[in-house]
């Protein structure tokens, strides 16, 4: 079912190519020197801008709370209020519901700027946007996008509901029912695994529901639709977790690689080694794929085009890729690597659900192989 | 109130915490690729504006800045912290390096007067040349008090107290409007610009000009002869008692 379902998404995608898409991509074809397209890593002024306000911020307000919140495994909820104030928590919606008003390029930019200082605050800021916002921008009526969104934008963290004990990748084992009682709507059942829940003011949940018995203006979109929105979010949500796990490790090699310039074995800097620096480069090779992947796949979901499938090698990409390198990462560090007085633990352990969350890596690959067999088909 | 016009001085340096490398040709820095920020004193008369405006004492706010084309990204981080318009001296490249306090001073004069300005806010210092100048300078072509290093600043009866850093420690002056101060850094904790107000700022005016629009000369008068590093700190040595100490110490005739 699930295939059935991705094949009608990517048709619909295509039918439907916004003017501006189908003009780039005759320009490409034509390729006039005016309508080139910038290199993937190129930002316009409005990226840099945005880029460089985050990345300051992260620096100077998050990372004097890293290890505090760390110690405690609590965020802090001043941060959190902080990250509303400077619009981080509203990246793409409209100014009209108090958003930034900005693409999802930008959001996965914060994100990725977010997760060099701290993956977890970015883990919040990620779902945050990428999918409990989209999952209300893209299926809620007029009337719930203006009661929820301003709220999401300005103050509400938002958690989306869909794992449960017995449901995990198998999303259709789901147990939790809703059932209408009178003018309300009970729920029942356990959810488990919910970035966020502690902070949130809005719940995105997903439950079997009765047909007969559920009224639109209570839910999301369509009843029975539920799994197709849940996939549909996911695929862009898995973008903004590459960013993450992008961010994580440009953070930890940015801890690292000067360690490695500044610490002398044998009478040299252990950087100056070959063994040593060439398995930096690979590294920091395989981040930079990583990378352009996942930029890829975000302007990709900006230009309209279809991203399913460069989403899922993104996100597979960048999360193996974060497990790798910050795993190195440590051995490169030797055993000051394995103490909490150093950060690089810190994203070792954090970058661990990256192959987990929004997808397993074996859920990725069956995307991807899911795509390979259709294009392949005879 | 809520009828004071303030002029904010914002001007464009490397950012603080990138490490500045000399030239090759050691007369200036190496500015090319190298990051670059509002002068964190100019935040400093930025936010000290907006919070003034905030309190309705201020009717409205305009950054301005001297220097090339790249001193409009400064600007739009003044108009995203809260100033209302913009005004842009662009200067070339090349006459922007031959030029210091003395020429900018003269321009931010003629725009004070130009605005009909009540106040002028700047920061102390630029971090990039250290020249603590432009404020002081500003004050006397205009004719105006002034008050330096100011580390708090409250209305009272329609003049100004300011609070000075001074060297032993704390002065308060009172000064009559129009006035020029210079902020010191711990006036206030500049806000950082929020995404939808970067937004926002895109749409605020900003009016360019030329030196030659102000009248002034650009001729200058400091010519740089030399830019070197600091010599580099050399190893210290261990010593085992405090006797060695004083000894060495001796030797080297600090003692």
């Amino acid at each position: 079912m699930a295939a059935a379902m991705l094949t009608r998404v990517r048709c619909a995608v295509r039918n439907v190519l916004p003017a501006s898409a189908r003009i780039w991509q005759s320009s490409l074809s034509g390729c006039q020197q005016s309508t080139m397209p910038e290199p993937l890593t190129v930002l316009n002024d409005e990226e840099q801008l945005m880029r460089d306000t985050v990345r300051r911020f992260a620096k100077e307000v998050i990372e004097p709370r890293v290890k505090i919140m760390d110690e405690a495994s609590h965020m802090d909820e001043q941060l959190i209020d902080a990250l509303f104030q400077q619009g981080f928590m509203g990246v793409e919606i409209d100014h009209k519901y108090g958003g930034s008003g900005l693409s999802f390029f930008i959001a996965n930019l914060v994100i990725e700027e977010i997760a060099k200082v701290d993956p977890s605050v970015a883990a919040c800021v990620d779902v945050h946007n990428t999918v409990v916002n989209t999952a209300i921008n893209n299926n809620a009526t007029e009337e719930q996008k203006a009661r929820f969104l301003p709220k999401l934008a300005t103050e509400f963290c938002g958690s989306f509901c869909l794992s449960e004990e017995g449901s995990g990748s198998d999303a259709f084992a789901m147990k939790t029912q809703a059932v209408k009682h009178g003018d309300k709507y009970v729920l029942n059942g356990t959810k488990l695994w919910i970035s966020n829940a502690e902070h949130a003011g809005l719940y995105v949940v997903f439950a079997n529901a009765d047909p007969s018995k559920v009224p639109e203006c209570n839910i999301l979109g369509e009843v029975g639709k539920g799994y197709k929105y849940a996939i549909e979010t996911l695929n862009e949500g898995r973008i903004g977790i590459a960013s993450q796990m992008n961010g994580l490790t440009q953070g930890a090699l940015n801890h690292v690689i000067p360690y490695t310039i500044s610490r002398k074995q044998f009478g040299h800097s252990i950087f100056d080694f070959q063994s040593m620096n060439h398995q930096i480069s690979k590294a920091v090779i395989q981040l930079e794929a990583a990378k352009l992947m996942t930029y890829n796949a975000a302007r990709l979901k900006d230009a309209g085009l279809p991203f399913t499938k460069e989403a899922a090698m993104a996100k597979y990409m960048s999360s193996e890729t974060a497990s790798w390198v910050t795993s190195k990462c440590i051995d490169w560090m030797g055993g000051l690597g394995i103490t909490k007085g150093f950060q690089v633990e810190k994203y070792f352990r954090d970058c661990k659900v990256g192959t987990i969350y929004e997808g397993t890596s074996n859920i990725q690959l069956n995307t991807i192989a899911k795509f390979l067999r259709q294009e392949y088909a005879e | 109130m809520a009828s004071l016009r303030v002029l904010v001085g914002c001007k464009r340096v490397i950012d603080y915490a990138v490490k500045v490398r000399v030239r090759p040709d050691k007369l200036g820095v190496v500015t090319d690729g190298v990051k670059h920020s509002m002068n964190p004193f100019d935040e400093i008369a930025i936010e000290e504006a907006v919070r003034l405006k905030e309190k309705k004492i201020a009717k409205e706010i305009v950054a301005v800045s001297c220097g090339p084309a790249k001193c409009q990204e400064t600007l739009r981080t003044a108009l995203a912290m809260g100033a209302d318009r913009a005004i842009h001296v662009e200067i070339a490249e090349k006459e922007y390096e031959g030029i210091g306090p003395l020429q900018v001073s003269k321009m931010l004069a003629k725009l004070a007067k130009d605005e009909d300005a009540n106040l002028f806010i700047v920061g102390k210092q630029a971090i990039d040349d250290d020249c603590n100048q432009t404020g002081q300078m500003l004050a006397s072509y205009l004719d105006w008090p002034q008050a330096t290093f100011a580390s708090e600043v409250v209305v009272e009866d329609g003049d100004l107290k300011v609070t000075r850093e001074v060297d032993g420690g704390l002065e308060t002056v009172k000064v009559k409007m129009p006035c020029v101060i210079t902020a010191d850094l711990r006036l206030n904790e500049p806000r950082y610009a929020t995404l939808p107000n970067i937004m926002k700022a895109k749409k605020k005016p900003m009016l360019k000009k030329k030196p030659a629009d102000l009248g002034v000369d650009m001729t200058p008068h400091v010519e740089v002869l030399k830019v070197d590093d600091p010599p580099t700190r050399e190893a210290g040595v261990k010593v085992e008692s405090a006797e060695e100490l004083v000894s060495k110490l001796k030797d080297v005739g600090c003692i």
